[in-house]
């Protein structure tokens, strides 16, 4: 598995998953559990470019995958413009966000749509799939539309 | 306020005020923000809970045999074989640190079972995964005892509420049932509100580590102090030994703020296993072992004239604790505060049951309290033909309506016409139903906003250096808030530095004291304690000058110091005293108005909130980034508890059926529209900086907003939260 860019070799039980992998094993401490189950978003990392939830991911399937975590994103415009727009409070969905949101650009880019049609109801319909409790939404559209402008 | 305080609030700041980007922004977007559960020990073991499953019982027999065969588990700690724990401490006012226990349970030194859910066993393994899956091999056998579990069949039962110091439970001013029978127009309302989860992002974790009698604990929590001292009691270990680390804590909004089970069997198993123990919570577990908010049943009566002059205000309600704690909810305390009457009745009952303790969740009291009273004052309007917005107006109390109390600032009215003219308020249909947008029927909704202003005593030390470098070191708890970040501002501002030379250091109970992060008080708190040590400061630094002209740091060079130091330390008998003098003729708060429009879906019944405009009237701001975003995450909250957020508790077991963030529902991305947030900045005379908390404040009214709206949009006034689309569909 190549992680942020350098190759891992890993011996891993196949009940682990790739978040815990990743939390544990390589300290990569940007990817958060919120839930465990799929349903908040907080463990979003890219896999080929593709997000995933890490937690729903058992390490095994991704043999031979390029994994991108927040910490190998960095620095990215995004994270800067999370920042200017206080797209976060608490700070603990923040990581899943931003790599849910580089995901969500290319995806939108690769189906050739007009960039123009990603408009804030576009954007907040594309990442409902990352929670964030404190509230931030408001400011992480903003950070999103800021970097596609 | 002195001359001095009212300069300050007034004077013209380089910082304070600003939307200053918050200091540890960078930190948390790329990921180098260590959490609890993020801390790496060498030789670390993980820890998982086993819960009970009846609500109340006595355990006759556990088997670990099973669990402990799982290759990879260290030790499976039951009450059989835990080691000792000391019992949680009675509340005491003398040591308000006592406050924290968040239940009366001796975990693991008792084969009681007090509520489903609760944890029994603690399973500790070199890995999470092994943890988890010997937890589920753990069979305790149980005698089973009645239990009293379903609120709705004991809400009869339901006994008056104790008050307390700070906050009376009761109010009686005239006779408020004659003058409702008296009354041309009345309304008469019964409401009922469901549990809530605080559902923080981060589920609540423990890293304890012990060295002998010494114990570093890095742990999400709201009361650092608190906890270091709760721990050393419970645990039997000076607290000068005990350090607790919480530099980010991923959400708390109150789940965090007392100690929960998970902290201390981290702890217990810590020691037990002579290793560093980390225990992160399954967010099943978190609902299985910190408490929600208590549901209630609600009754709000008001009497007026056909001008819409109120003559009486009732407010009852009934909440829930648990038979082992949790607190009384003060359902009706803003009722206390909001309109004018010359009749008002107000009390809160509660019942207990067999479920684990309610706790605090933002605004508690306010937060459903308001949906009540706010929804009530709508429904008045409907039977008056009143503007909702006239109506409030022409109640608007010169002085606290309970008790004649002054008010130490109050712009409602301001807030209110700014409300109106920046939501374009007047130009909607007035009629139910009458506004329509093809299938979506438009309503839109006003209401209230109200939350006490509290300081409590923070100590604060504060360092000069010759280089013009500050510090400031203060145990304050950072959730999201960005408390670190304002009171940065403020100390820059103080001692007329740049923000980039000044530094905060928090989230160590090595820090001297702060507050807990609580009862929207912090910041207030804190800045006053930065106040007085940058003072404290500037009078040492101006003797070592004698009078000479140049900068502080310039000052500290020529008298050949490297650094000078202030620290202020709070008297708490003294503080307390001077609190509740001044409670007894002043009422300070933080309010604002609501304004929102939804669309209901004519045939589904589907509801989307479209427009949100707040104002608030919340002191002065101190840094208008971070305040937005904060009142705005209290709107989001609220739009939760108004329209999708609801804990399920099987009245049968006492078992919660929607442990989880895919059956509790929060709101997302696509539930939150563009929240356009006013504040006045006025500040308040009587509070340090002319500050006022703003942490909860806009969560009070969301839920009455959303619903008023839904009324006008739709005809039907939903009195049952969360307002789902059964509860607006005909028929």
């Amino acid at each position: 598995m190549r992680v942020n860019g350098a190759e891992e070799k890993l011996d891993v039980e196949p009940w682990v998953s790739l978040a815990d992998l990743l939390r544990d094993r390589l300290g990569l401490t940007g990817v958060k559990k919120g839930c465990d189950q799929g349903a908040c978003g907080a463990c979003t990392v890219l896999a080929d470019g593709m997000r995933i939830n890490s937690c729903l991911a058992l390490a095994v399937q991704y043999d031979g995958k390029e994994i991108t975590t927040v910490e190998g994103v960095t620095p990215h415009p995004l994270q800067e413009a999370f920042v200017r727009h206080d797209g976060l409070q608490c700070g603990y969905c923040t990581p899943g966000q931003i790599c849910s949101a580089i995901g969500m650009l290319a995806e939108h880019a690769a189906s050739g749509a007009d960039p123009a049609a990603l408009d804030e109801a576009e954007i907040r319909e594309r990442m409902s799939g990352n929670l964030c409790r404190c509230g931030a939404y408001n400011g992480i559209v903003d950070a999103i539309k800021d970097v596609t402008r | 306020m002195t001359t001095t305080e009212t300069e300050r609030a007034t004077a013209p700041a380089a910082y304070v005020g600003k939307p200053v980007d918050r200091v540890d922004g960078r930190a948390k977007v790329t990921g180098e923000a260590r959490f609890a559960a993020e801390h790496h020990y060498p030789d670390l073991a993980h820890a998982a809970l086993v819960h009970a499953t009846v609500a109340r019982g006595r355990i006759t027999a556990i088997d670990t045999a099973e669990a402990r065969a799982v290759p990879g588990v260290i030790d499976v700690l039951t009450h059989e074989n835990a080691p000792a724990m000391k019992p949680p401490p009675k509340f005491s006012p003398l040591d308000l640190s006592t406050f924290v226990s968040a239940t009366s349970v001796n975990y693991l030194a008792t084969d009681e079972v007090h509520w489903n859910g609760q944890p029994v066993a603690v399973v500790v393994a070199e890995t999470p995964q092994a943890a988890r899956h010997a937890a589920a091999l753990v069979r305790p056998v149980y005698q089973e005892l009645p239990a009293v579990l379903d609120f709705a069949a004991e809400e009869p039962n339901a006994v008056p509420q104790k008050g307390n110091l700070l906050q009376e439970s009761e109010a009686d001013k005239g006779d408020a049932e004659a003058a409702l029978k008296a009354a041309p127009v009345t309304v008469d309302l019964r409401f009922t509100t469901p549990p809530y989860h605080h559902n923080a992002l981060e589920p609540h974790a423990t890293t304890a580590v012990w060295d002998g009698d010494r114990l570093t604990v890095h742990e999400g929590t709201q009361n650092i102090a608190w906890l270091r001292r709760h721990l050393a009691m419970r645990f039997g270990v000076p607290e000068r030994g005990v350090r607790v680390l919480a530099p980010y804590v991923g959400g708390g909004f109150g789940g965090k703020a007392m100690v929960w089970a998970g902290t201390l069997l981290a702890v217990l198993a810590a020691r037990a296993v002579g290793r560093p123990v980390r225990l992160a919570l399954s967010r099943a577990a978190v609902y299985h072992t910190v408490g929600g908010r208590t549901p209630s049943t609600q009754r709000v009566a008001l009497g007026a004239d056909a001008d819409g002059r109120l003559s009486a205000i009732v407010h009852t309600s009934v909440s829930r604790t648990g038979r082992i704690g949790g607190m009384p909810e003060p359902i009706t305390a803003a009722t206390r505060h909001l309109y004018a009457a010359p009749n008002i009745h107000l009390r809160q009952h509660v019942v207990e049951l067999d479920l684990l303790a309610n706790t605090a969740m933002r605004a508690p009291g306010e937060a459903i309290g308001t949906f009540a009273i706010e929804s009530a004052m709508d429904e008045l309007a409907w039977e008056l033909g009143l503007d909702p917005v006239e109506l409030r107006l022409r109640n608007e109390p010169e002085r606290n309506p309970v008790d004649g109390k002054r008010f130490s600032r109050r712009l409602l009215r301001e807030a209110y016409a700014l409300g109106t003219e920046r939501f374009g308020w007047r130009d909607r249909d007035p009629r139910a139903g009458a506004m329509r947008d093809g299938r979506w029927l438009v309503g839109m909704g006003v209401a209230t906003a109200y939350h006490p202003a509290m300081v409590l005593p923070a100590n604060v030390s504060v360092r000069l250096g010759a280089d013009g470098r500050v510090v400031v070191r203060c145990g304050l708890q950072e959730m999201g808030m960005g408390a670190a970040t304002v009171q940065a501002q403020i100390a820059a501002d103080e001692l007329g530095v740049p923000l980039e030379s000044v530094r905060v250091e928090y989230g160590d109970s090595s820090l001297p004291d702060a507050p807990g992060a609580g009862g929207s008080t912090q910041t207030a708190s804190v800045a006053a304690g930065v106040v007085a040590a940058c003072d404290k400061l500037k009078r040492t630094v101006r003797r070592l000058g004698r009078g000479a002209p140049g900068t502080y740091a310039e000052i500290l060079t020529r008298a050949g110091r490297d650094h000078v130091t202030a620290e202020v330390k709070a008297n708490m008998p003294v503080f307390m005293i001077r609190t509740l003098l001044e409670r007894r003729r002043l009422v300070k708060a933080a309010c604002g108005v609501h304004f929102c429009e939804v669309r209901v879906d004519r045939d589904t019944g589907e509801i989307r909130v479209s427009r949100w405009l707040g104002v608030f009237d919340v002191g002065r701001i101190v840094n208008a980034k971070t305040a937005a975003s904060q009142l705005r995450g209290g709107i989001v909250m609220g739009l939760g508890m108004a329209l999708s957020e609801e804990t399920l508790v099987d009245p049968r077991t006492g078992r919660i059926m929607n442990p989880s963030l895919a059956d509790y529902h929060v709101p997302v991305h696509a539930d939150v529209p563009s929240i356009d947030v006013h504040y006045l900045d006025e500040p308040d005379p009587t509070m340090p900086l002319g500050l006022v908390g703003i942490g909860e404040v806009s969560i009070a009214g969301v839920a009455a907003a959303v619903a008023n709206a839904v009324r006008h949009a739709t005809g039907v006034r939903v009195l049952d939260l969360p307002i789902t689309l059964d509860k607006v569909l005909p028929g």
